[in-house]
């Protein structure tokens, strides 16, 4: 069973459309990356998944129920961190954890206080004194420490420190490895995505553009290549699938589709190859890639 | 003090609609006073009787301070009495509003960085506050002589306004030194303030006794001030005091700012508990811990105004048995016979309209949650719906309750009729509550819209007070819930209408919690 279904989603706010046909699915057990820039409706599907929002078309289910009339019962189930964490302001970083913990079903005291401990929190600071990252940090220690099936946070490292970051990243990559838990990540942190997710899906302007693996979406892009060769370039440059060639002497750098790797392998190895090194594109130049493009109407 | 100039118009131009209003319309009620005293008391012998009366009543005495003379303008001086503790309020929210709130969020860093001197905010608003007062001190000295009130005591009673914005316009500087952030500025400040009311109240008070903490009002810049006692003894030399405080204020706030970093403060921020304690466990707690300070601090505030006007009642029967005007105005408030009983009735209508404003207040507390995500936050865990809303809708109608009631208790007290007039302040519960339903209507199915729940507060504060005079139509009176209730003591005790109104309430806030279970939250 999904822990996640989402298919057509539709929502609309006056006359901005903020989904358009979303669609997500997210299996038990995963981590999953919900990725696309801001706007592009990642806020809006979590809050219609948490029975915030009410879908005005599609269908939406979480943990096998109706979001929006099993909410109650659902929310047993899920811890969430929002994208912009704001606490109120006079009550101290351990009350908000502690009350959110009960509001949730109970506090596991010993989870918390380790939690605490790694992500170098006082808990005794009142919220209206917390910079935007300690309120994250306490938002995200609450609902970790939580025994829960599923948690869902959205942009969850904003405002972190790059070492708060990694602590993150270690915590979300224990919890995979204990295999119980769903997580449904939000992010434009394409690192983050890379770093802890098994699949992503990517979205832009209310749609889904693109799902799957990280290693399933890599098939559909471009391998960089950086070589030094023996002798002078030759017909590079008019084979198929061969982008951005750019030589300098004997040194070439050219983008290759997937597709056409081997004969532009063969080609180099023809000429002569002193040094070679391929990389495979990072989420970023396959983010920017798909979003250059025009959305289909 | 570089860029003072360029801040000081940063300053005016935030305010530029706020300051003039405020200076004009405060600026306006001395004279205001005067006309409508010369109507009530156009007699020397009413004056003196007035005077009489007045400078013996606690009530009186405490809410406005000393009365010398008996004169038309020391009796228009002492009336107006309270609003240098006005003007002082507005004066030291106006700087920290300008400095410590900057700093907080964060503006003074973007204009530090940029060529100002490190006084410059400090300095600028300051003189925009002070500015304000010398416009305030200038319309009431001109307002006052064109009633044909003599000079020195016109001048005296305006700079005793403008004097009273100064020094406290100083405790605000020193106050947004000392706190790290706007709001223990605000209440360092404001308890300056209230402790310097309270000494001269207390002090004043006790020198209609046997004077043995008179003093007392002497510890208090607001007490100098009183005793300046403009149109009377026109004496200048307690304005010195006030000028002297205001300067060594100044002085130390420059000081202390010289001393510290941006975004520092004297006083560190208190830490909390590191865990929440076991109170704070489901909505409910939580709603408790978000409501009992404006609880508390509206319980404390209608307590206080219960003695005030408690003791005022006590002479009120005789004050107007004599004055004939005067009694006409008391019936036209709330018309029944007995004039102590029609005065008490009017007072806990008024007490009514301001815990309706409670019950708007502490309805709309639910709307601020869901406008800073808090409300997000808590459902998304297993609190449904209802009982969310349900935890602070709960708040907005025992609240006003709870207030009317401590204030129908010591205001009975001190009139000498707590049955009568702790009944008189408990109808008041249902038209107040019927307000507060109004606010969670707006709250579920015009979220957008939920802060105009305080127009329909401000309606039926002008059909109260006005609609009578302005001999306006039964329906339109019969629009307020207000007009609904009994007028007690002294009126007829029905329960037809408070029975209607608590269903009418009922009814409302039912409709508005079930719009608010269908919708967007947050409101899209």
């Amino acid at each position: 069973m999904s822990a996640v279904e989402v298919t057509g989603l539709v929502k609309s706010f006056g006359r901005t459309k903020a989904l358009d046909g979303l669609d997500l699915r997210v299996e038990t057990g995963e981590v999953h990356g919900f990725l696309g820039p801001n706007g592009a409706g990642k806020t809006t599907t979590i809050r219609i998944l948490l029975g915030l929002m009410r879908s005005d078309g599609g269908s939406a289910r979480l943990l096998g129920g109706d979001p929006w009339a099993g909410a109650t019962t659902l929310h047993r189930r899920l811890a969430y961190v929002p994208g912009d964490v704001t606490l109120w302001p006079n009550l101290s970083g351990g009350e908000v954890i502690d009350l959110l913990g009960r509001l949730r079903g109970g506090v596991d005291r010993r989870r918390r206080d380790e939690l605490l401990e790694r992500f170098d929190l006082d808990p005794r600071k009142k919220a209206r004194t917390y910079s935007k990252g300690n309120r994250q940090k306490v938002a995200l220690v609450a609902a970790l420490s939580a025994d829960v099936e599923l948690l869902v946070l959205d942009e969850p490292t904003s405002g972190l420190d790059p070492l708060m970051e990694e602590v993150f990243r270690e915590v979300v990559r224990e919890e995979r490895q204990t295999g119980d838990r769903t997580v449904l990540l939000s992010s434009h942190i394409l690192s983050e995505v890379e770093a802890l997710c098994d699949r992503v899906t990517i979205v832009r302007a209310g749609r889904t553009v693109e799902t799957g693996t990280l290693a399933g979406l890599r098939h559909l892009t471009r391998t960089t290549i950086t070589a030094e060769l023996a002798g002078p370039v030759d017909g590079l440059a008019t084979l198929p699938g061969v982008h951005g060639l750019r030589t300098d002497d004997r040194r070439v750098i050219f983008d290759v589709d997937s597709d056409a790797l081997d004969p532009a392998l063969r080609k180099l190895v023809g000429i002569g190859v002193r040094s070679l090194t391929s990389r495979p594109p990072t989420l970023e130049e396959l983010f920017l890639r798909q979003y250059r493009k025009e959305p289909t109407a | 003090m570089t860029g003072t100039w360029q801040l000081l118009r940063l300053v005016l131009r935030r305010d530029r609609v706020l300051l003039p209003l405020w200076a004009v319309i405060l600026g306006l009620l001395p004279a205001l006073y005067v006309s409508s005293f010369r109507e009530l008391f156009p007699t020397t012998k009413d004056l003196q009787v007035y005077a009489d009366l007045s400078r013996a009543n606690a009530g009186f005495v405490g809410l406005y301070g000393p009365l010398d003379g008996a004169s038309l303008g020391e009796i228009v001086a002492w009336r107006s009495g309270f609003l240098p503790v006005v003007v002082g309020l507005f004066s030291l929210l106006t700087v920290i509003r300008h400095t410590r709130a900057n700093e907080e969020a964060g503006r003074t860093d973007l204009l530090g960085a940029g060529v100002t001197g490190r006084h410059a905010g400090l300095a600028a608003a300051l003189a925009a506050t002070l500015g304000a007062n010398a416009l305030l001190a200038l319309v009431i000295a001109s307002t006052l002589l064109a009633q044909g009130m003599p000079a020195p005591g016109s001048v005296l009673l305006a700079l005793q306004y403008a004097l009273a914005g100064a020094v406290f316009a100083g405790v605000g500087a020193v106050a947004a030194q000392a706190g790290q952030t706007a709001r223990t500025a605000r209440f360092l400040a404001v308890g300056g303030l209230a402790t310097a009311y309270v000494l001269r109240l207390a002090g004043d008070v006790s020198a209609l006794g046997n004077s043995s903490l008179a003093w007392l009002s002497w510890l208090s810049p607001v007490g100098w001030l009183h005793r300046t006692f403009p149109y009377g003894q026109n004496a200048w030399w307690p304005a010195l005091l006030a000028l002297a405080l205001t300067a060594v204020l100044l002085a130390a706030a420059a000081v202390l700012q010289a001393r510290r970093d941006v975004g520092a403060g004297l006083l560190a921020p208190r830490l909390g508990p590191a865990t929440a304690a076991p109170s704070l466990r489901g909505p409910l707690g939580l709603a408790w811990r978000l409501h009992r300070g404006v609880l508390a601090g509206w319980v404390l505030g209608f307590a206080l105004l219960g003695l005030v006007f408690g003791g005022v009642a006590q002479s009120v029967a005789a004050l107007t048995t004599d004055n004939a005007g005067l009694a006409r105005v008391f019936e036209r408030m709330g018309g029944a016979s007995a004039i102590s009983d029609s005065f008490l009735a009017s007072v806990l209508g008024l007490m009514g309209i301001f815990a309706a404003a409670f019950a708007v207040q502490a309805a709309l507390r639910a709307r601020d949650e869901e406008e800073t995500g808090h409300a997000e936050l808590v459902l998304a865990t297993r609190t449904g719906r209802l009982r969310w809303l349900g935890s602070h809708v709960l708040f907005a109608g025992a609240g006003p309750a709870a207030a009317l009631l401590a204030g129908g208790l010591t205001c009975g007290l001190m009139a000498g009729d707590a049955g009568g007039v702790l009944a008189g302040a408990a109808v008041q519960v249902p038209a107040a509550a019927t307000l507060g339903a109004v606010a969670v209507l707006m709250i579920g199915a015009l979220p957008r819209q939920a802060p105009a729940a305080w127009g329909v507060v401000a309606a039926c504060f002008l059909l109260m007070l006005a609609g009578a005079v302005l001999g306006l139509d039964q329906w339109v009176l019969d629009l307020s819930p207000f007009t609904h209730t009994p007028h007690l003591p002294g009126g007829e005790a029905r329960a037809t209408p408070l029975v209607a109104l608590s269903l009418v309430a009922v009814l409302l806030a039912t409709a508005g919690v079930a719009a608010f279970r269908r919708r967007d939250v947050p409101a899209g």
